[in-house]
């Protein structure tokens, strides 16, 4: 085996506490990549791998500091450069790519003059040389308006296209050494692929050796030629890819692989027939009403959904596509312009304040930032006690009880109820958001992407714990995610959204044949499977069009991004088809949407 | 790219700021109205019978309807002749014009020494975030805000004045003969309304500038190799713009405030003093006017910043 190009050993980082207190965060870890290969981190939020990954920088974030080990870097020792050597290698032989690439650029200036930034300052190449060298890269990296992208602001760009210009700007210097920080975790799963795949090809053309930290493995089976699964900072398993996907020998490896291999799906408990929730035609939007009563800003346009008791609605669709907002529409929370929302067929005031308590206590929501939902002010148990003196009228005595008896229910421990939310786990807090919403005993829970903020293996466990409160408690649930996994292992009927419209709606075992829309179809083309390979099966598409998905007024929205468009689709609404499980959306036959 | 949306929102920011001076002329006026006693008992004294004080009154039109008298006065300022005093029967803005050169110098010389001090020292605490520099900084500033300008000047006097007898105690622009007399004149006023006033801008620089490098593109860039110079200026501080220009104005609107205190402690003629004086003898035309007066002051210095706000953000600029 070669020289390793980066080698860090029995690295410690700490950092200081408010008290003043020392923390260990990396107690000590020690790994090394290759010239030319691509090492991916793997590991929960809080594992130390962004950590970890920037300490090949000779960075610590602000409160941190490197405390001990060595790391080396192309022969460069960075735990004992000075601040000058340090800079001289940032952006020059180790370059970084952040998670949120929205973030990371400077909203006031171009995105060229960031782009070259890093040639101009270490002197690697001139002005002229490096804007050709930058447009040379934003066209391998498949980006649209290669010429003209670089004189936009970062505002003017999409999210995947600035996860790539981020690359480009990365790449700008050939460094030796290039850390990707989870650079797809934000993005959706159509755009996803294209940044994996526009990654992979520079990263294989240019033979440029890569540190890719992220917590999704099947995108670490796509890029990765060795694996480190890390935990409480250190190195647990380290391994190629195949081996570590297909035989982890560490708990925690296995636990990681466990958590991301398709689930069997949930056996589903006998669903009646008659609908609990019915909407019809709801038209919602932002930003006030034109004279006819029609929002400025149309976010959902004639939504027609309904869920029968006991069933499960799985609703998916890109960020943006007006998911959450249907999630507030039914909860009361934003008033929709049109259309009706009927609750066991009588009709729900559109608004919390003119609801019933008891129509506010059927239809309850969890929502995704476990965080911001709880008062950080107010113990556990007395947030849970909350609903239960509104809607039940509980006095102490009855509530404590209670209080206890769901925590039991979320799989948390009793003792739980005097602690402050600021004392839980992110995973410990969605529970007790969980238990909140139960006290209320509601016939619907609106669930808004619960897990996506959690570790895949928390979220493993919260999702297996509302399937099995779906089981026990007989309820209906609306369930919002992004995750396509996720809508395949928990509902029955799956509701795909795009740019406000409904694009098809079909039984979850549908889902895997016959006709479907040709988003539905992208959709589940989008998401990776846990092999390596499986990237370069994917055919490439137009990447142009993806991201900022936008309701047409005439027509069908996806028209900008079907393959399968004919004249009708620009000028009329598309028609609903029907099939014996499934409802499609689309100007095409059946025949033509099955691939028959 | 049109800049039209720009240009509106500009404009409707200037005119925002209109309808304010509207009902702030209405407020200072209904306030004047409520002062206990009017210019003529100030004028006749105690002792004057109620005819004579009804036939001044006539004689000034103070018998008039409020609403009319509002009317007038308006169109007068509105016209650039907001009516006579009511008691030394010259033009009032006159009166005003021959002093107003005296309090804009004031404010002027104390802008101009605080804010590229204050920007400096914001931007240099920021930057030693923590350092023994910084939390001087810091409690200097807090010390001096929760001080009452009227303090620090008297403090000024007595030590300046008083014990050391460097300067003189009372300003009066009349003494001014060279540039040394014009620093030992304004010395005290400026040094206690700058004191003031920088406090608080050097603390919501040194906020802004701090917020600017605690972001993500401030640590991008330092990850790309910029020297810690160039992620201040390059990267950090084009993003504060806006905040600093708030900040800025904030500062310099106290600034009116505290000329109103300085002019009176160092017995300073400018029109501050007028006002104050204009009050005590109730000369209604002269109040309003000066209040207005600081009011547009005010109110051009917040537009100001907000227009640089929206001229400095890249999204509103580029859309
Ligand atoms: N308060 C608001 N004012 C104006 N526009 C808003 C507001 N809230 C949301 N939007 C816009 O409405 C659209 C739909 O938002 P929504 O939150 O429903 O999307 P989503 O499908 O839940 O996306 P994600 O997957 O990112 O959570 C987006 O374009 C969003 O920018
Ligand atoms: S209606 Fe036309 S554009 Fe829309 S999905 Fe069907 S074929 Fe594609
Ligand atoms: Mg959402």
């Amino acid at each position: 085996m070669t020289a390793p190009l980066a080698r860090i050993d029995h690295l410690r980082i700490t950092a200081t506490g408010e008290d003043g207190c020392e923390i260990v965060i990396v107690p000590d870890a020690t790994l090394s990549v290759a010239p030319g290969e691509v090492l991916a981190l793997i590991g929960e939020s809080g594992s130390g791998k962004t950590t970890i990954a920037l300490s090949l920088l000779g960075y610590a974030r602000p409160g941190c500091q490197i405390a001990g080990g060595t790391i080396e870097v192309a022969g460069q020792r960075l735990d004992t450069a000075s601040a000058e050597e340090l800079r001289s290698i940032r952006g020059r032989t180790v370059a970084y790519v952040a998670q949120s690439a929205a973030a990371a650029f400077n909203p006031s200036l171009t995105i060229m003059a960031q782009v070259i930034e890093p040639a101009l300052i270490h002197g690697t190449l001139d002005r002229a040389a490096a804007e050709t060298k930058a447009k040379d890269l934003f066209r391998r990296l498949a980006l649209p308006d290669p010429e003209g992208v670089g004189d936009r602001y970062p505002h003017q760009v999409s999210g995947g296209q600035l996860q790539r210009l981020m690359a480009a700007m990365a790449l700008i210097t050939d460094p030796k050494l290039v850390i990707f920080d989870e650079p797809t975790t934000a993005l959706d799963v159509t755009t996803q692929i294209e940044v994996l795949k526009a990654f992979k090809d520079a990263v294989r053309d240019l033979g440029t050796t890569a540190v890719y930290v992220t917590h999704d493995l099947s995108v670490v089976a796509q890029i990765a030629d060795r694996i480190a699964v890390l935990k409480g900072g250190e190195v647990q398993e380290l391994g190629t890819t195949e081996q570590i996907l297909f035989a982890p020998t560490h708990d925690y490896s296995r636990a990681l692989v466990a958590a991301a291999a398709p689930r069997t799906p949930a056996v589903a408990p006998a669903v009646e027939e008659k609908p609990l929730l019915d909407l019809w035609g709801v038209v919602a939007g932002y930003g006030g009403t034109n004279h006819d009563g029609s929002p400025r800003v149309k976010i959902l346009d004639g939504i027609d959904v309904s869920i029968r008791r006991g069933q499960v609605l799985g609703v998916i669709g890109e960020s943006g596509c007006g998911k959450s907002t249907l999630a507030r529409v039914v909860a009361g929370l934003h008033a929709p312009t049109a259309g009706r929302i009927l609750l066991d067929g009588t009709p729900l005031p559109p608004v919390v304040r003119r609801r019933s308590r008891d129509e506010l206590r059927r239809v309850q929501m969890v929502f995704q930032s476990a965080d911001t939902a709880l008062n950080p002010a107010v113990s556990v148990g007395a947030a849970i006690a909350r609903p239960l003196a509104f809607y039940h009228g509980m006095d102490r005595a009855s509530a404590r009880a209670e209080v206890a008896r769901l925590l039991d229910l979320v799989r948390l421990p009793a003792a739980l109820a005097d602690r402050l939310p600021g004392e839980l786990s992110g995973g410990q807090k969605q529970r007790v958001n969980l238990a909140r919403a139960l006290a209320a005993r509601p016939d619907l829970l609106l669930c808004d992407e619960v897990t996506s903020a959690l570790d895949p293996v928390v979220a493993e466990a919260v999702l297996d714990l509302l399937i099995e409160l779906r089981r026990e408690l007989g309820l209906a649930y609306m369930f919002i995610t992004h995750d396509l996994e996720i809508v395949r292992a928990i509902s029955d009927d799956v509701l795909v959204l795009y740019a406000g419209r409904v694009a098809e709606r079909v039984t979850r075992d549908g889902l895997r044949h016959g006709a479907h829309h040709p988003y539905t179809r992208l959709l589940t083309a989008s998401v990776p499977e846990l092999r390596p390979g499986w990237l370069e099966e994917t055919p490439a598409r137009d990447a142009a069009a993806a991201g900022g998905a936008r309701m047409r007024d005439m027509g069908c929205s996806f028209l900008p991004r079907c393959p399968k468009a004919v004249d009708a689709c620009a000028a009329e609404m598309p028609p609903m088809l029907i099939e014996d499980d499934r409802r499609i959306f689309c100007h095409r036959s059946v025949d033509t949407l099955a691939g028959r | 790219m049109t800049l039209s949306p720009l240009v509106s929102l500009i404009g409707r920011r200037v005119g925002a700021s209109l309808v304010t001076l509207l009902f702030v002329s209405l407020a200072v006026f209904g306030i004047a109205q409520l002062m206990e006693g009017d210019v003529a008992e100030a004028i006749l004294g105690q002792s004057a019978t109620p005819e004579a004080l009804a036939g001044l009154r006539a004689a000034m039109h103070l018998d008039q309807p409020a609403w009319e008298r509002y009317l007038e006065w308006a169109t007068g300022v509105l016209t650039g002749d907001p009516g006579r005093s009511l008691i030394t029967g010259l033009p009032v803005w006159e009166m005003i014009a021959a002093r107003l050169g005296n309090s804009l110098t004031l404010a002027g010389l104390t802008a101009l020494v605080s804010v590229p001090l204050a920007l400096l020292l914001g931007i240099v605490a920021a930057v030693k975030r923590g350092t023994a520099f910084d939390r001087t900084i810091s409690i200097a500033t807090i010390g001096i805000v929760s001080v009452p300008e009227f303090l620090i000047a008297t403090l000024a006097v007595m030590l300046f004045a008083v014990t050391l007898r460097w300067l003189p105690a009372l300003s009066s622009t009349r003494d001014v003969h060279s540039t040394w007399d014009l620093v030992r004149v304004f010395a005290m006023p400026v040094f206690s309304l700058a004191c003031f006033v920088m406090a608080q801008m050097v603390r919501m620089t040194r906020a802004a500038v701090i917020d600017a490098l605690d972001t993500s593109y401030a640590e991008a860039a330092r990850l790309k190799g910029c020297s810690p110079a160039r992620v201040v200026l390059r990267h950090a501080l084009p993003n504060a713009i806006g905040p600093i220009a708030n900040a800025i104005a904030l500062s310099l609107s106290t600034l009116l405030g505290g000329v109103i205190v300085v002019e009176i402690i160092f017995n300073y003629p400018g029109v501050a003093r007028l006002m104050v004086d204009a009050v005590a003898t109730r000369d209604l035309p002269l109040v309003q006017t000066v209040a207005v007066i600081f009011c547009i002051a005010y109110l051009l210095l917040v537009t100001t910043a907000d227009v640089v706000a929206i001229l400095a953000n890249p999204r509103l600029r580029h859309r």
